[in-house]
């Protein structure tokens, strides 16, 4: 072994920088699910009777149903009943009014993951709602957004305080049977965000929830919810980390959007979730249902993710494109390394006049991971003068990896126009070499082809992420190249 | 001295390409190497800057007082070694000034000298582009994306105008310029000479050597090199061709 490829060893040995359990009192049921189950964490949330009947009915649909095996992804079977289904930090009183009361530990983990939560919301004008395991502990700059009657708060929350507004919109988007997971997380989802901004009104901060997962065996059911009522526009940022663990933890959220006329939602993600060691033990299940329903004209949904983490990352963030003129946009870098799987991509379903999506997909694979993109673009009859415009590139680091791509399209209207490239190419020796002899370092070196390589996204997302990808990107992909 | 080259051998896949080579070089001296195809010209311009497939078997290298050898390619760039590449590459996506100036500062804090800001570093870089003539666009564009032959050869020389590199290897530079190129690029080089810093032409041609004074001329065949001279020596090459030279040294 030269001392290069001994470097390129060490780096790629480096522990997952947040792998770190906090040791919080746990308020949490026994592993199992049945009927009783989903009563009890309906009560200890204090729903109304309509969200115990929708969570029952569809854990009556979940039973009925098989898990999907079409991505041939590489999965060990899950066992639904070892899973604890309910997990709270314990709080005094009923929950913290401000961070003065949250748990010191807890704002210790934010610290450890380079997230000072009042610092960072301060400085960058953020507004925080951090759920932590499954309930919320501390949400900060309600004050002003609520000036700008602007809801933004804790899925449970939203049920006891606006029950008509989650009555009407819930599962709307994405039924309770639309597939096996989001049937599940309609039965025994514990918390997650809700915004609503109202007609007219231009959210004035970028609304950001931290999720992380942390208690041992936990799966986490997040359920979130924006509602962009007419004219009004809404930027969303969504970032996550896990601690490290040996076994694999399934987290199944959903993700409904719904955008009404003239109204605009772009939703961010960085997910950066425990990827499983280099062997391929351990790392998150990431299945997760993602949907925006563009309802009026001229409306538009843009989703941006980058997503770093995860064992397994399986999620298809979508648009239904019914208004006419409405848009749809899908930004996506995924990174795989050692035994990291990624099926991801995006649905656009023209079903308004004029309607146009846009498609640009970055997958980046090294070690032995495998990555796919998985895109629909799907045109109704409907649909006079449909444009789409899709881009996959997969960049590869070594030889062990793969990179798929299935771009599928169903034209049914002959005035649609789609267009799709796509590229293949390895990270070059050359490229490499050429930093070099420019006097970078092999790992700024391989930042900066990366970062290059991703640059159509991350000009995407809000600059405060944008800087934090970058560096998410340099984590990830430490000592790739040897 | 500033780089000495003692009895090299070097093994590209297997095949020995430069079979005991020796050069020196002083500070502010330009040397030229010119030779047939295959002579081991541009595996001698990879050795230098340390690509990995470039196997030294034999001889040794010494550069500042340091051996070379011993250094990683980008320990070498920093050391104040650039390679103005035969053939650059495209990097999509970064931009030609982010990774001069992240190869600026690098070089900069291996010297120990404080790092350029933004504000001193377009100074810098809008200078060097009006020397060789370069457009402002050129800048903001990805490092070669979409560059034609010449341009790219000219950014390569921009580079190096802004990097101030003690020992400038010029890897057939000349090759597919037109004259005016040719003549930007030349000046380019010339502006850097200060009797200091240090310059090896590799060239097919005579033609860039009317531009570019060089203070010897070496002619490799075979991976060794088997005659040196001043400039007339280039002169003499591009009228009578190689054949007699190399007669002479195989006989």
């Amino acid at each position: 072994m030269t001392s290069r490829q001994q470097d390129v060893k060490e780096l790629i040995d480096r522990k997952y920088a947040h792998g770190f359990v906090t040791d919080i009192e746990s308020d949490t049921v026994p592993p199992g699910l049945d009927a009783d189950v989903i009563r009890l964490i309906s009560r200890k949330k204090g729903e109304p009777q309509f969200m115990l009947d929708w969570r029952l009915k569809a854990f009556a649909h979940w039973q009925t149903m098989t898990p999907p095996n079409w991505a041939k992804l590489n999965i060990e079977p899950i066992d639904y009943q070892a899973i604890s289904y309910y997990s709270a930090p314990k709080r005094r009183d009923d929950g913290p009014k401000s961070l003065d009361e949250v748990d010191p530990k807890l704002l210790e983990t934010y610290d450890k993951l380079g997230i000072p939560l009042h610092e960072r919301a301060r400085l960058a004008g953020v507004a925080v709602d951090a759920v932590f395991d499954s309930v919320s502990v501390a949400t900060t700059f309600k004050s002003k957004l609520a000036a700008a009657g602007v809801l933004f708060c804790s899925f449970s929350e939203a049920v006891r305080e606006h029950p008509e507004l989650i009555e009407r919109y819930l599962g709307t988007v994405v039924p309770q049977r639309d597939n096996y997971f989001a049937a599940l997380n309609s039965a025994v989802f514990t918390d997650g965000s809700f915004v609503y901004i109202p007609k007219g009104v231009r959210c004035p901060m970028e609304l950001s929830t931290y999720f992380r997962i942390n208690a041992s065996n936990t799966g986490q059911f997040e359920r979130t919810l924006i509602i962009a009522d007419e004219g009004s526009h809404v930027s969303y940022l969504e970032g996550c980390t896990a601690p490290q663990r040996d076994e694999n933890q399934l987290h199944a959220a959903v993700v409904e959007l719904i955008a009404e006329q003239d109204a605009q939602i772009k939703y961010s993600t960085v997910q950066n979730w425990y990827p499983g060691d280099e062997e391929g033990r351990g790392g998150i299940y990431n299945f997760v249902t993602k949907r925006g329903d563009c309802r009026g004209a001229r409306s538009k949904i843009s989703w941006t993710q980058v997503e770093a983490g995860s064992a397994i990352t399986w999620k298809y963030p979508s648009c239904i494109l019914r208004g006419n003129d409405s848009v749809g946009e899908f930004y996506s870098v995924a990174v795989t390394n050692n035994f990291q799987q990624a099926d991801t991509g995006t649905k656009m379903v023209h079903i308004g006049k004029n309607t146009r999506s846009t498609i640009v997909s970055k997958g980046i694979s090294a070690g032995r991971a495998q990555n796919a993109y998985r895109g629909l673009v799907k045109i109704f009859p409907t649909a006079d003068g449909a444009r789409n415009y899709t881009r996959c590139d997969s960049l590869l680091m070594g030889n062990r990896c793969g990179a798929h791509t299935f771009p599928y399209m169903e034209i049914k209207n002959p005035t649609a126009i789609v267009e799709h490239e796509a590229t293949t190419s390895k990270i070059g020796e050359d490229q490499l070499f050429y930093c070099l002899q420019r006097g970078l370092t092999e790992e700024d070196a391989v930042n900066m082809i990366v970062n290059g390589f991703c640059k159509e996204v991350f000009r995407e997302l809000p600059m405060e992420f944008a800087v934090e990808a970058q560096n998410l990107m340099n984590v990830s992909l430490e000592g790739a190249v040897g | 001295m500033l780089i000495d080259i003692k009895n090299l051998h070097v093994t590209v896949d297997g095949t020995e390409i430069i079979k005991g080579l020796n050069l020196s070089i002083k500070e502010g001296e330009v040397h030229a190497i010119m030779g047939p195809n295959g002579s081991g010209k541009s595996t001698l311009a990879q050795t230098l800057a340390g690509r990995a497939d470039y196997e030294v078997t034999g001889g040794s290298i010494t550069y500042l007082g340091q051996d070379l050898l011993a250094m990683g390619p980008d320990e070498r760039a920093r050391a104040g070694l650039f390679l103005s590449f035969q053939y650059p590459v495209e990097i999509p996506g970064v931009s030609n000034v982010y990774l001069l100036k992240a190869a600026l500062n690098a070089r900069r804090r291996a010297a120990g000298e404080a790092e350029v800001d933004a504000v001193a570093f377009m100074r810098i870089v809008k200078e060097k582009a009006a020397l060789l003539e370069l457009d402002q666009q050129f800048l903001s564009r990805g490092v070669n994306e979409g560059f034609s032959g010449g341009e790219k050869k000219r950014n390569e020389i921009f580079q190096m105008a802004v990097l101030e590199p003690r020992f400038a290897v010029l890897d057939e530079t000349d090759s597919g310029l037109d004259i005016d190129a040719l003549k930007v690029v030349a000046k380019g080089v010339n502006a850097q000479r200060d009797g200091n810093r240090s310059f090896l032409m590799i060239t097919h041609y005579q033609r860039l050597l009317d531009y570019v004074q060089p203070d010897y001329v070496h002619v490799l065949a075979g991976g060794r090199i088997i005659k040196s001279g001043d400039k007339s020596l280039a002169v003499e090459l591009e009228a009578s061709g190689y054949d007699g030279l190399l007669a002479a040294a195989n006989g």
